[in-house]
This record gives C-alpha cells, sequence and structure tokens, in this order.
C-alpha cells in the first residue's frame, strides 16, 4: 500500500508495508543513509528526523503514521551544509566517529527552532535522548550556543 | 605459516611500520584451527607517488590514508604529517581511504599506535616525494637542486623567483629514483607550519551533512540485508529449525544456517534471515522457530564467576613479579592496609552497531568493512571465497565507533559465509541486541592488595593478587599461556617505589568471550593501582599528590616490566611533570565550593603520560561530577584540537566505566540487551572539561586511550574526600555512596 509524505520539501510516494518504521524507509528503500540506525527502541536518538517540525524517532515511527507530513531528515537542512547548526557542528570540531551526529544535529535544529537561545539546562532537556559514545557532549553544547549567536545575528541582520 | 598463537596485543597489532615489518593474521576456518601466528612480511618501501600521494596535472593533491578512521582523527593526524614534509597547503588538501593491500599498507589500527607508529614513516614518505619533485624541477630548469625549494605545493627556484607546481612536475618526479628512506633529509621541526597546530578534522562536512558513508550505509546493487539469530547462550547451538513463518514475511528471500568458527573468529553461527530490506530481516528473524543446543555455558553466571574469583583469591597466583619480601614486610609493618577491587564485563556499545556487506563472485570478491584490521577482513574473505587475497577489494569504511570491538573479525566471518551461500551482495547487520549480546567484553577482574607503611610513611611493601577472566587465555588455543601479559600490563609496572613489591595473577575461566576495549587492561589497572595509592597517602596522612610525587621520587627512567625488550620506560620526570600541571590547573589545594571535592590520579600507558583531577559531588546517593581538569604528555602532538578532542571523549568513557558499564551474566547469556539497561552518559552528567596538553618535542605516542585509565580512580579519590567512603567495584552503586 503506499503511503505519501513531503520528504524534505519533495513529494513522496513509497509502497511498503505500513508497519515499517520511518527509519529503514528513508535508509533501504529511497537509500537516504544520512539518518543513522542506532538502537531500533528510541534509546538512542541516532534516528532523529523532523515530523512536522517536531524531533521524532524514525526508529520506532511506523510509516504508516506520516501519511500526508512534512519530514525533514538530515539531507534535508541544507544541501552543502550552509545551515547555521551544521556550520556550528564544523567551526566546534563537534563529530569524532560522527555516527551520532546526525542525529544531534535534528535535535539541536528542533530545539532552537523552539529556543532561539537556550541555556546549558535547555540543552540538557532537548538533548538528553541522544547519546554520543564518543562523548562529545561538550563540544554539542558549545556548538549549539554558537548557532543560536549565529541565528540571532542573522535574524538581526535580516531585521 | 608457524602454529605459535597470536595472543599479546602488542604483537596482534604490531604495525612496525618503522621496521617495515607487517602482521598478517592467518586463518583457517576448521573449528579446531586457530589464529595463526603471524606472517612476517618483508615490505619493500614503495614509490610514494603509487602509495602515498596522488597528483593530478590540474594540481589537484590527495593523500592516501593507510589507516582506519572510527572517530580518532587519524585521517586527519596522518596526512597532516605527509602534507608537512611535502611543504603542501592543507587547505587544498584531500584524503582518501587507501586500498586493502597489506605488501604496502599496515593497516592494522589500534593500541593507540598509529601515529607513533607511522609518525617516521609519513615523514620519510613525504620527504622522498618532496626531493622527487624538486629534482623534478632543478632537472626542467637545469639548475642546481640546492637552489630549489618546496613551498605551498610546488618547487620554487630562489633566484629567477621560478615557480612549478607539484601538478606541473609530478609527470617526471613519479619516474625518478626513490631516495633511500632512511637517509632522506627531513624538515627540522622548527620549521613545521601544519604539525603541531590546530586543525579540524577532513571529514567533518561529511559527518555535519550526513553525507559520511559508514559501513551500514554501504549500498551495492542487487544487495540483500541479513541478520542472524544466534544462540544467546555462550558457545550454545542450532539444533533444529523452522523457517515456514519467516518465509511468509514479505520481502524475506531466504534462510539457512551457518556454522561457527572457533578460535580466531569465535561467531556464534546460527540461522540467517536474507532480505530485501532491514526491516523484513528482522520482523523474519522474530518469526523463526530455533531449537538451540545451549551447550555447558549455559550454566554460567555473574555469580559463578565470582564464586570462582573468591576461591582463586584463597589461593597464591603465580608469581608475576616478585622484588624483596613483601610477605615479610606486611607481617611487621606498622600500618597495614588492604583493599578488594572489582570489575565486571563491559560492552564496547559502539554507535554504529556491527555490520559488513561482501559479494562474492567465480573470480573474485568485493566487500564494504567498517574495521580496524582490513587486512585481516580481506583474509577471511579470501578463504572463505576459496580466492586469493589480491583477488578480494576490502573498502574500509567510516566506523561508528571502534574502541577494539572492530578489531575483530567474527562479524566478517559470517558476512563472508552468509554471502558465499547466497551468491548475492548481502550486508549482515547486527541489531543493537545482537551487539550488547554477542559481542567481545572488557574482562571481568577481581584484585586483593595489601601495602605497608614504615613509621616514615614510606611504602614498606605492595602486593596485589588478580584473578580475571583473560583476553589473551582467549586467543591461545591452550587458554593459558601467560595471561598476566595481557592482563597485567601496567599492574606489575607502577611507578611507585618499594623494596618489596609482589604481583601474583590466577586465571579465571569463562565463556565469555573477552577482547580488547578502550584502554584494554589500563581501564582496570589504572583504577586499582590509582585507587590503592591514594588509600596508602590517606593511611600516612598524606596529600594525596605530595604522597605521589615522594613515591615517584627521583628523575628516572623505569625499563617497561611487561616488554622488557621494545617497552619504552616509564620517564618519571614526564609523569610527574602532567601530575603537577594538572593539580596547577585544577588549583590543587585552594578552595572548592562546599560540598565539592577533589581526587587526582597520574598513569602511563601507551607510552603517554595524564594525569586527572576530578572534582565531585555526593548528595542522595549519587555522584555528579563538575569537573575535569587534565595534563597530558603525548609527545609532540600532531594536531593539538585532536588530542583534546581524543581526551574529552575518553574522559566521557571513563565516566561511563565509572556510573554505568556492567554486562552481567545469567544462564550463560548476557543480560543486558539495549541502552535501557546498559546505559550511557548522556549530555546531563557530562562535566566540564579542561585539557592541557604538553607541547612536548618527543616522539609523538598515543592518544585514544590514555585519557580513559585516570577517570575513575581521580573520580573515585574525589568521592572518598567528599565522603571518607572508599568505592572499590565499578560502576558506582549508590549504597557504596551511603
Amino acid at each position: 500500500m503506499a503511503t505519501s509524505f513531503t520528504l524534505n520539501g519533495k513529494a513522496q510516494s513509497v509502497d511498503v508495508s505500513p508497519d515499517m518504521p520511518l527509519l529503514w524507509v528513508l535508509r533501504d528503500t529511497l537509500n537516504m543513509t544520512g539518518t543513522k540506525f542506532g538502537c531500533g527502541m528510541a534509546l538512542c536518538g541516532a534516528c532523529t528526523v523532523h515530523i512536522n517540525g517536531e524531533a521524532t524517532r524514525s526508529c520506532i515511527t511506523p510509516v504508516s503514521s506520516v501519511a500526508g507530513k512534512k519530514i525533514t531528515t538530515i539531507e534535508g537542512l541544507s544541501a552543502d551544509g550552509s545551515h547555521p547548526v551544521q556550520q556550528a557542528w564544523m567551526e566546534e570540531d563537534v563529530p569524532q566517529c560522527g555516527y551520532c551526529q546526525s542525529g544531534q544535529i535534528m535535535s539541536a535544529v528542533a530545539l532552537l527552532s523552539k529556543k532561539p537561545n537556550p541555556t546549558d539546562t535547555d540543552i540538557d532537556d532537548a538533548m538528553s535522548g541522544n547519546i554520543c559514545r564518543c562523548g562529545t557532549y561538550q563540544r554539542i553544547r558549545k556548538a549549539i550556543h554558537r548557532a543560536a549567536s549565529m541565528q540571532a545575528g542573522k535574524a538581526k541582520s535580516a531585521a | 605459516m608457524t602454529n605459535a598463537s597470536v595472543v599479546n596485543r602488542r604483537d596482534f597489532l604490531k604495525t612496525g611500520a618503522a621496521g617495515g615489518v607487517a602482521l598478517v593474521i592467518g586463518f583457517h576456518l576448521s573449528a579446531s584451527a586457530f589464529a595463526d601466528q603471524a606472517q612476517e612480511q618483508e615490505k619493500k618501501t614503495p614509490n610514494p607517488f603509487d602509495a602515498w600521494v596522488r597528483v593530478t596535472p590540474d594540481n589537484n593533491v590527495t593523500l592516501i590514508l593507510g589507516k582506519s578512521e572510527m572517530g580518532q582523527g587519524i585521517m586527519t593526524a596522518l596526512p597532516m604529517i605527509l602534507a608537512e614534509e611535502l611543504c603542501l597547503d592543507w587547505k587544498r588538501v584531500k584524503v582518501e581511504q587507501a586500498p586493502t593491500n597489506p605488501k604496502i599498507y599496515d593497516h592494522g589500527t589500534g593500541g593507540s599506535g598509529s601515529v607513533s607508529g607511522s609518525w617516521l614513516p609519513m615523514r620519510r614518505a613525504g620527504a622522498a616525494a618532496r626531493e622527487m619533485f624538486v629534482s623534478a624541477a632543478a632537472a626542467r630548469w637545469n639548475v642546481s637542486r640546492d637552489t630549489c625549494k618546496a613551498r605551498d605545493g610546488g618547487i620554487l627556484h630562489g633566484a629567477r623567483k621560478n615557480f612549478l607546481t607539484y601538478g606541473e612536475l609530478v609527470s617526471d618526479a613519479a619516474k625518478l629514483p626513490v631516495p633511500d628512506f632512511n637517509a632522506v633529509p627531513l624538515k627540522n621541526p622548527n620549521d613545521f607550519t601544519i604539525i603541531g597546530h590546530d586543525t579540524r578534522r577532513f571529514e567533518g562536512q561529511g559527518k555535519a551533512t550526513g553525507a559520511a558513508i559508514f559501513g551500514l550505509d554501504s549500498r551495492v546493487p542487487g544487495m540483500l540485508f541479513a541478520v542472524i539469530a544466534r544462540c544467546p547462550v555462550f558457545g550454545g547451538k542450532v539444533k533444529s529449525f523452522d523457517a515456514t513463518k519467516t518465509k511468509a514475511v514479505p520481502g524475506v528471500r531466504d534462510v539457512f544456517a551457518i556454522d561457527p568458527v572457533g578460535q580466531g573468529a569465535f561467531t556464534a553461527g546460527g540461522v540467517a534471515v536474507l532480505a530485501d530490506n532491514s526491516w523484513a530481516a528482522i520482523q523474519g528473524r522474530k518469526a523463526l522457530q530455533i531449537i538451540w543446543d545451549e551447550g555447558p555455558a549455559a550454566s554460567e553466571s555473574s555469580a559463578s564467576l565470582r564464586q570462582q574469583f573468591l576461591d582463586n583469591a584463597a589461593k597464591p597466583g603465580k608469581v608475576v613479579r616478585n622484588e624483596g619480601d613483601a610477605g615479610a614486610a606486611l607481617a611487621e609493618a606498622t600500618k597495614k592496609i588492604e583493599a578488594i577491587y572489582e570489575f565486571p564485563f563491559a560492552a564496547h556499545a559502539t554507535m554504529e552497531p556491527m555490520n559488513c556487506t561482501v559479494h562474492i563472485r567465480p573470480d573474485c570478491a568485493e566487500a564494504w568493512v567498517p574495521t580496524q584490521a582490513p587486512q585481516w577482513a580481506q583474509q577471511i574473505i579470501a578463504q572463505t571465497a576459496k580466492l586469493p587475497p589480491e583477488k578480494v577489494i576490502v573498502h574500509t569504511t567510516l566506523m561508528g565507533g571502534g574502541f577494539g570491538r572492530r578489531y575483530q573479525a567474527d562479524f566478517v566471518m559470517e558476512a563472508a559465509q552468509v554471502a558465499e551461500v547466497s551468491g548475492k551482495p548481502v550486508m549482515v547487520f547486527w541489531t543493537r541486541e545482537d551487539d550488547m549480546q554477542h559481542g567481545f567484553y572488557r574482562p571481568a577482574s577481581y584484585h586483593h592488595f595489601s601495602g605497608a607503611l614504615d613509621a616514615k610513611g614510606n611504602l614498606a611493601a605492595w602486593k596485589h593478587f588478580q584473578t580475571s577472566t583473560s583476553i589473551e587465555a582467549m586467543w591461545n588455543p591452550k587458554g593459558e599461556e601467560n595471561p598476566e601479559k595481557s592482563e597485567f600490563a601496567t599492574a606489575a609496572f607502577i611507578p611507585y617505589q618499594t623494596p618489596n613489591y609482589r604481583v601474583e595473577y590466577t586465571l579465571a575461566k569463562s565463556s565469555v568471550p573477552r577482547a580488547w576495549w578502550r584502554s584494554v587492561e589500563h581501564s582496570t589497572s589504572g583504577f586499582v593501582v590509582e585507587s590503592f595509592v591514594d588509600e596508602l597517602a590517606a593511611a600516612a596522612g598524606a596529600n594525596p599528590l605530595e604522597f605521589r610525587l615522594r613515591l615517584i621520587g627521583e628523575d628516572r627512567k623505569i625499563p617497561d616490566f611487561t616488554n622488557l625488550k621494545e617497552g619504552k620506560p616509564l620517564d618519571t620526570a614526564r609523569l610527574k611533570g602532567v601530575l603537577r600541571l594538572a593539580a596547577e590547573k585544577a588549583a590543587w589545594g585552594k578552595p572548592l565550593p562546599k560540598g565539592v571535592s577533589r581526587g587526582i590520579s597520574g598513569y602511563y600507558s601507551f607510552e603517554s603520560y595524564t594525569a586527572a583531577v576530578v572534582e565531585v559531588s555526593v548528595k542522595d546517593g549519587a555522584v555528579k561530577v563538575h569537573r575535569i581538569v587534565y595534563a597530558v604528555d603525548c609527545g609532540r602532538p600532531i594536531n593539538p584540537e585532536g588530542v583534546r578532542a581524543q581526551v574529552e571523549s575518553a574522559a566521557i568513557y571513563g565516566l561511563s566505566a565509572s556510573l554505568h558499564d556492567a554486562i552481567t551474566i545469567n544462564g550463560g547469556r548476557v543480560e543486558q540487551s539495549n541502552f535501557h539497561d546498559y546505559q550511557m552518559p548522556r549530555i546531563g552528567e557530562t562535566p566540564k572539561t579542561e585539557v592541557h596538553v604538553v607541547m612536548s618535542q618527543e616522539e609523538p605516542t598515543g592518544i585514544g586511550e590514555p585519557g580513559l585509565p585516570v577517570v575513575a580512580p581521580a573520580m573515585c579519590n574525589a568521592i572518598f574526600a567528599a565522603t571518607g567512603k572508599r568505592i572499590r567495584r565499578l560502576p558506582i552503586r549508590a549504597e557504596d555512596l551511603a
């Protein structure tokens, strides 16, 4: 049965089992491998995508539940890594192995859309569902603050 | 090939790059066989243009990486060394993973040894290429070589102000005779413009955009995705299975059993389910009905292992080291202290679960492997496919964490077996549960310490009895040869002076697979040594820092007890240096906010020196780590920013070992299954971590692992300072804080 949704701004339809988690639809059906498999139980956050703007664990999200919704993946943030959060990630040299970072970035982008100037506590709360075995947390905090000021700067210059 | 064993990690990982010796692990498929002795292969110095540097006529420079990137930053550090000697503009450099070819490259990546082992070879390769460019330019201009200089990716002739890019010279340069690597002139370190400078990781952009390709992201036309149902009990086998329901799952293409492979690969065997996509494979596996022959390990548990530890500890162990007479000194000591320390098994828990993609064709094979040992992967696939290794193309992918887990070849063997039967390209991938329950774990261990102080507060005796499941025994077909070598490195090699020093070891038997976990034996040796010396300091009523410095004593070099022939001696001046630096930066001895206390530890591992001061508070049976201040001396830092990142990472891995990591066994199987019952530190637990890097001019040494061993002892020493409670078993339990 076909399921239709908007993926990174484009209409997308897939003909897969309705209970197939969105994670595997993205990775195996659509070959969009930026979204990662870590635990399959919404415990690690590696699979985080945005569904209608909300950070969501795609590994436990049946594809049938996203019919008609807007999905953004790491590939949809920017074509060239120019999104402020991606820029901040590179400037703070956050990634090590890098495997969890798509999910970290998607969680960070969702946080900043709600709280443009988060405190450390806001960051700890919003990012607590994302595990990094390399322990890059300190740099993640710094990068989120940096992205916040980059976005504030942009908003200012636009105003 | 001889039939000796591959046991000691130092030998196992011996890259020998400087000596031009490679270690290739031989392999047999029969269950009775085991990982054969290294086949030592003489390597010819390759033309750097064939192995390390590719320059196109339009002056694009690509440097080749012979090691595997798992997050440790080697994809940046080694090309930096090449680029330095080549006088390249770093911003224009591209890096590419080397093809798997053990005749040219020492691929094995582990033991925190990539930079130390590659430092001279990479400098020489880069310098040789540079000199070839100089010669090519001198010939082109018909001038003396002495008047030509390499600069910013080209050769400059000073007098004439002529400049030729490497792109313009490469066709000539590559044809010139390769200079003698042992004689090629190396740059004066004072002229370094890349080495020693903070550099962002090369592949950072790909990792921030989702474009980076890890093993699990390998995609090959027509590929199938497979999972394997393995017996939950270690050593158990498939008795029979019924795949009727599995085959009815949409997308499932094939189901068959594979045999376990013994010594060396240590695979469990089981039933493979191949499908069009990962989800269908997982669903298909759930529908399998399997009757297992659980085998003799089904009676093993953490409780039975602990009983074995206690029984072993009641008897003397094998004497590993004995100087003076610790027994007599302890008997007549003014002050005597005893302590027992315990550790459970621990899992690597790499974020990317194990996986390997293999396509075996009649005349060749191709594989995409996230591996620390591509050469071993190649051997295994070659033997499974009955092909010569050179017919097996192994693409080393980025790894979503390694930490030693990906030096193993079990996941490669499984994929080779499945691909051999299937004939199609197949990715065998592991779920988190597979990864948690079928890993190779940091050994569980039990330590009994006795120490004596004389009237002046000097260390009159140090006795350490250890019993543990052993990595060494796992790799030795007889299971018993010198386990103390792999379990004891620094526990039998301490910097603290005592006339009476005794170390004993007893091997504990276990069916739980063990292997190298980040920092290997140092994760436990560091804890026991640096905890016990702190206990002695407290008994002596001494400042823990001053006590350590006094017991370390005068500047000297202590031979590496575990490897007297080749081991680098411990330089006490450098160890004291990092202890003093960490203490200074942490304002040791100065007041702290109310309720916050400090602890310290200093340690030598992987030829590097680390010290940490940890600040903690304890409230309501929970410990909070506020700050970790590190000082590290890993010789000349190639990329100081990369060094800091590795130490920050090791801090969290060490925090994980202190607070969470415990794999427990019941009924011969692992009780944990995913991140709900094998917790990881999360962002809210992250302390402020400062890393002070000594800008040494000594030869570079390891840094991926040495940050880890100091975390738990400094933390627990701080808990003692805060509460008076000694933490003697990890992970820390609430009841031990009460």
